[in-house]
């Protein structure tokens, strides 16, 4: 009799970051730390990298199209290549950090971990981490679609430069990142020189790790102790950031009390995903089922949907529903309203 | 079923069950001696009681090898390609640098390989031509006849002759194409896709062949010995397609080889009779007959997937190995 037990897959942290924000500072820093990992870089420029690692790997951004009737579902073929190689030298390595170019979009990489069965069994989407230059992000945000994509689907935004930049231009970067993405955790940083826990090992694609889904700044606002102008009474917002508005990228939260029906929340969840998902770059959300003692959780890029029933709710714990989208052009009004029609 | 009649249906006993130490990338008979390629960058040659040991790649992963029965050529993952003899010798062919070797090809003296986009091809006389694909290059093979090369790549595979001036052929299917294989008579070209399916192409006018229909992707593909029918992985059996008649599989159902509750890994025909060998996802090894669907159990589950599997020319022996590093030699009885 053999047990079988799931083997630990190989955590995977991407790398993003426009053109000059210091992606490679943040990458020799993870190297060069005395962790005690061992890290498998994928990189798209050799030679960048100051430090010598044993696994570097030159990768040419290879994006695909699948043929699977979804317009938007394109994977990183390259990655789906370097991670089957990779698993040629299981065990002499312990995570890989994949490195995009500045102008790449996240998507690609993070849809190969919900398409490609070889690269799931082998490995997991730890974080999408963005480093993003305090100083020049307000206007690549206005030039560059890329740079705003990136901000979009971070899980963890490295706000770097920050020494600059005055007090009052850093937060009106901050406010423009808000005004995107709510959701990421978002950390100060002059070249690069943030905890690397913040940035590793995150876990941010793992459905059992899901716990809430407020906006970073109401859950940190206690332990962070950033000098945020609580005279601003600009919009009345929590915690007096300056509230501003992305003309086409857009975070939509939506809540309703009490449970859905499964049978008008599976499908319209689809739908809405199907329909919508050339916009809807993330989603997520935390659902009471009708008659379920546990809670179900879910999770997207662009049409890929993932869901699973996790722990039971407490019963100290209000049964409620939620979940936020962070897209382009989101149809806010029946975003919300095709939720609420879900009500059990 | 009873005790007796699994014992009937199981050649168990005479396998020569042993560790070879690390993931078996390639099981061959080189000059007739058992030969496995490994990931840590190791070829052990011969019976596995006194096995030869040489080491190709002290500070590399071998990425891939392939046999052609005289030569093992083995790609690392520090961009050399290199031939190995039974015998133990080993010929340096090429190095690329650092730069992943990501498919190989070999017919007699010639032989080919791909990192990156970059392809190569080496002919009888060790002169080299190159070409660079689109995209990445995933698989080569070599056309039984004439000095022809077929590389897969995004959407289609391109044919090359290395020797001749002038653009290559590119027959085109959208998608990624992974492996490629050329029917043993030379008129289909079949590759596997990223989208867990086949594709073919009937070189005379191009016309597309689709198959579909596999749970998982195909990364083990082999042609029985008379050309007739291609054995694939990829579902929770063997299928098998037919290509006896001049449209191929065109209109026709595949057979299904070994149904079992695990996915197929690997598959390899016997290089005399319609017997298949199939490796499974969980360590399983069996053949099967294609007549009757007679199974014969080689190797219980267990130690992981079937990685590699390999018969001598004339079919007495069968050689196999896990990602797990475990490993057999069946020895049919005569």
């Amino acid at each position: 009799m053999s047990t079988s037990h799931e083997p630990e897959k190989i955590p995977v942290t991407v790398l993003t970051g426009y053109l000059g924000a210091g992606k490679t500072t943040l990458l020799n820093r993870i190297l060069s730390e005395p962790h005690g990992k061992r890290y498998a870089v994928v990189v798209n420029e050799f030679g960048e990298i100051g430090i010598d690692n044993e696994l570097v790997i030159g990768a040419d951004e290879e994006v695909f199209e699948m043929n699977n009737g979804c317009i938007c579902c394109t994977v990183r073929g390259d990655l789906i290549r370097i991670i089957e190689g990779l698993m040629k030298r299981k065990g002499r390595f312990d995570a890989i950090i994949v490195e995009t170019t500045g102008l790449a979009d996240p998507a690609p990489v993070a849809q190969t971990f919900f398409v490609d069965e070889d690269v799931k069994q082998a490995a997991r989407l730890d974080a999408v981490v963005t480093v993003a230059d305090a100083k020049w992000l307000a206007q690549r945000l206005r030039d560059a679609p890329e740079a705003k994509n990136q901000i979009a689907f971070a899980d963890v935004i490295i706000l770097n430069k920050t020494d600059l930049v005055s007090p009052a231009e850093l937060r009106e970067v901050e406010a423009r990142i808000r005004a995107i993405n709510p959701y990421a955790a978002l950390h100060r940083a002059k070249k690069c020189d943030v905890p690397l826990a913040d940035v590793l090992e995150r876990r941010a694609f793992d459905l059992d790790r899901i716990l809430d889904i407020e906006p970073d700044f109401l859950v940190r606002e206690d332990d962070h102790g950033h000098d945020h102008d609580h005279h601003d009474h600009d919009g009345g917002h929590h915690h007096g950031l300056k509230h501003y508005h992305d003309e086409d990228m857009q975070s939509v939260a939506v809540r309703l009390d009490g449970d859905v029906d499964p049978a008008k929340f599976m499908p319209w969840i689809n739908r809405l995903t199907q329909e919508q998902g050339p916009n809807i770059l993330r989603c997520k959300g935390i659902v009471a089922m009708k008659g379920d003692p546990k809670r179900f959780v879910f999770q997207g890029v662009h049409m890929m949907l993932d869901g699973d029933s996790q722990r039971d709710w407490r019963p100290d714990e209000k049964r409620e529903s939620k979940a936020v989208f962070i897209g382009r052009d989101l149809m806010e009004e029946e975003i919300r309203n095709g939720f609420l029609a879900c009500a059990a | 079923m009873t005790e007796a009649d699994n014992a009937a249906s199981s050649l168990a006993q005479h396998a020569q069950l042993f560790d070879a130490g690390a993931h078996v990338v390639a099981a061959a008979f080189v000059d007739g001696a058992p030969t496995l390629a490994l990931a840590d960058g190791v070829v052990l040659i011969g019976d596995p009681r006194e096995q030869k040991r040489v080491v190709i790649y002290p500070d590399a992963a071998m990425l891939t090898a392939i046999s052609d029965g005289k030569t093992l050529l083995t790609g690392g993952d520090d961009g050399r390609v290199v031939a190995v003899l039974a015998d133990g010798s080993v010929e340096d062919i090429a190095d690329e640098k650092g730069r992943w070797i990501d498919a190989l090809a070999l017919r007699g003296k010639a032989c080919a390989w791909s990192a990156g986009k970059q392809v190569r091809a080496r002919d009888e006389s060790g002169a080299i031509k190159s070409w660079a694909a689109p995209t990445t290059a995933r698989g080569l093979a070599f056309q039984r006849k004439g000095f022809r090369l077929a590389a897969t790549h995004y959407n289609g595979a391109t044919l090359w002759f290395p020797k001749v001036e002038g653009a290559p052929q590119t027959v085109e299917w959208k998608g990624a194409h992974l492996d490629v294989t050329f029917s043993p008579d030379g008129r289909f070209l079949v590759t596997s896709m990223q989208e867990n399916a086949l594709h073919g192409w009937r070189l005379q006018d191009s016309r597309n062949m689709r198959m579909t229909g596999y749970p998982g992707k195909t990364r083990s593909i082999s042609w029985s010995h008379d050309g007739q029918w291609l054995a694939t992985s990829g579902a929770d059996a063997a299928v098998v397609w037919p290509f006896k008649e001049k449209d191929g599989p065109m209109g026709k159902a595949p057979r299904e080889c070994g149904v079992r509750q695990a996915r197929v890994t690997q598959v390899a025909f016997h290089p005399k009779a319609l017997v298949l060998a199939i490796g499974y996802a969980d360590g399983l090894v069996l053949l099967v007959r294609l007549g009757d669907a007679a199974e014969i159990l080689v190797r219980h589950p267990g130690d992981g997937a079937v990685s590699a599997l390999g018969w001598n020319a004339t079919g007495s022996q069968l050689l196999f190995g896990l990602d797990s590093g475990a490993a057999g030699l069946l020895s049919l009885p005569a």
